[in-house]
């Protein structure tokens, strides 16, 4: 089983562990994420959750959107995303999923979009090497050859040229979480995240017990309301 | 405030004593031996003070045994007990690098002699 949740990355900073360690960590403002369908196997062929992030005002919803949200009665989203579940069976439509979800010490894998970086050598690029500077060398950071001669004949496939750069999907994976601040939505993880400040972030977190974490807090809730 | 800051805030050592390069200054720093832990002085003048938030850090350096030994603490470290300033100093600088060079009499700072009469009240921060 997989959590994944939708969040934004917020800024890097460095917090002290209690022997003096700094730890680099990556601020993230992760959820809360409203359970919009549930897509089961008999329905649907596979198990998943859609999850919303962040409303939206019904007037910026596209029509379609506005009927598939329409139906569920939940609310209007900017952003819907997709989790494959083993079994979604313990989530229900309109639940909402949040930080609770991760704990510190557990291993997370963030997805995001890198920053554009343009049009860009093949220095940049693709780390080559480039020649001397200096000493009348009139090669600096060209290519240099892309290929051997009659045989193959041809540049082969994947060859590293200069072009556009950066945005695009990254993956970091294995990264520790550092903090968790559930009353603040955030999520602070050890190490960097791909993306700007700002930047819309997917979260995944593959610990086995994570489902556990949302369990609790609604029987509190439902002891709560019975008591008031 | 900004989410970072906010964040930065909870690390924040408060109650440092104000200090700037020139200064001598007093960092007791616990050190752990085996199953104890200790303080641990470390004397000298206020090279660098650099960075903000949790960043912020100096450097201070001493003469122990004829040669020159430099330290750079984060300030708010939880390793840092608290700081003492023994000395004020007066200085026309930011960053003190050329103290490096000098030895003896010339790497004296200015002003030293006369808050060696009156010395300022060793503050200690919390």
């Amino acid at each position: 089983m997989t959590l994944g949740l939708l969040g934004r990355k917020k800024g890097m900073t460095q917090i002290f562990e209690e022997d003096g360690t700094i730890v680099p960590v990556t601020v993230l403002e992760v959820g809360p994420c409203t359970v919009i369908q549930r897509k089961e196997k008999k329905n649907d062929g596979y198990e998943a959750l859609q999850l919303g992030f962040e409303t939206a005002k019904p007037n910026r919803v596209s029509k379609p959107l506005k009927g598939h949200f329409g139906k569920k009665k939940v609310g209007f989203f900017r952003n819907l995303k997709e989790f494959r579940f083993a079994s979604v069976n313990d989530f229900e439509v309109g639940q909402i999923l949040s930080v609770i979800g991760f704990q510190t010490g557990d291993t997370v894998d963030v997805q995001g979009i890198t920053k554009g970086r343009g049009f860009q050598g093949v220095m940049k690029k693709e780390g080559k090497h480039g020649g001397p500077d200096a000493h009348g060398s009139g090669f600096h950071r060209r290519p240099g050859s892309i290929g051997m001669r009659t045989w193959p004949g041809k540049v082969l496939k994947n060859m590293g040229m200069p072009g556009r750069m950066g945005g695009e999907k990254v993956m970091t994976t294995h990264l520790k979480v550092a903090l968790v601040k559930p009353e603040e939505n955030l999520l602070l993880l050890r190490g960097a995240v791909p993306g700007a400040r700002e930047g819309l972030v997917i979260i995944y977190n593959k610990e086995k017990d994570f489902a556990g974490r949302y369990k609790q807090p609604e029987k509190k809730s439902e002891e709560v309301s019975s008591q008031g | 405030m900004n989410l970072v800051d906010r964040i930065e805030e909870a690390y924040l050592k408060k109650g440092a004593p104000n200090f700037r390069p020139g200064d001598t200054i007093k960092i007791f720093a616990k050190i752990r031996e085996g199953e104890k832990e200790r303080l641990q002085a470390f004397e000298g003048v206020v090279l660098r003070h650099r960075g903000g938030g949790t960043r912020e850090t100096l450097t201070v350096r001493k003469v122990s045994y004829g040669v020159g030994v430099e330290r750079i603490f984060p300030l708010h470290s939880p390793v840092i007990d608290h700081i003492e300033v023994v000395q004020k100093g007066k200085v026309r600088r930011a960053r003190l690098y050329y103290l490096r060079k000098l030895s003896g009499r010339k790497a004296r700072i200015e002003g030293q002699e006369q808050s060696e009469k009156t010395p300022s009240t060793p503050q200690t921060a919390s």
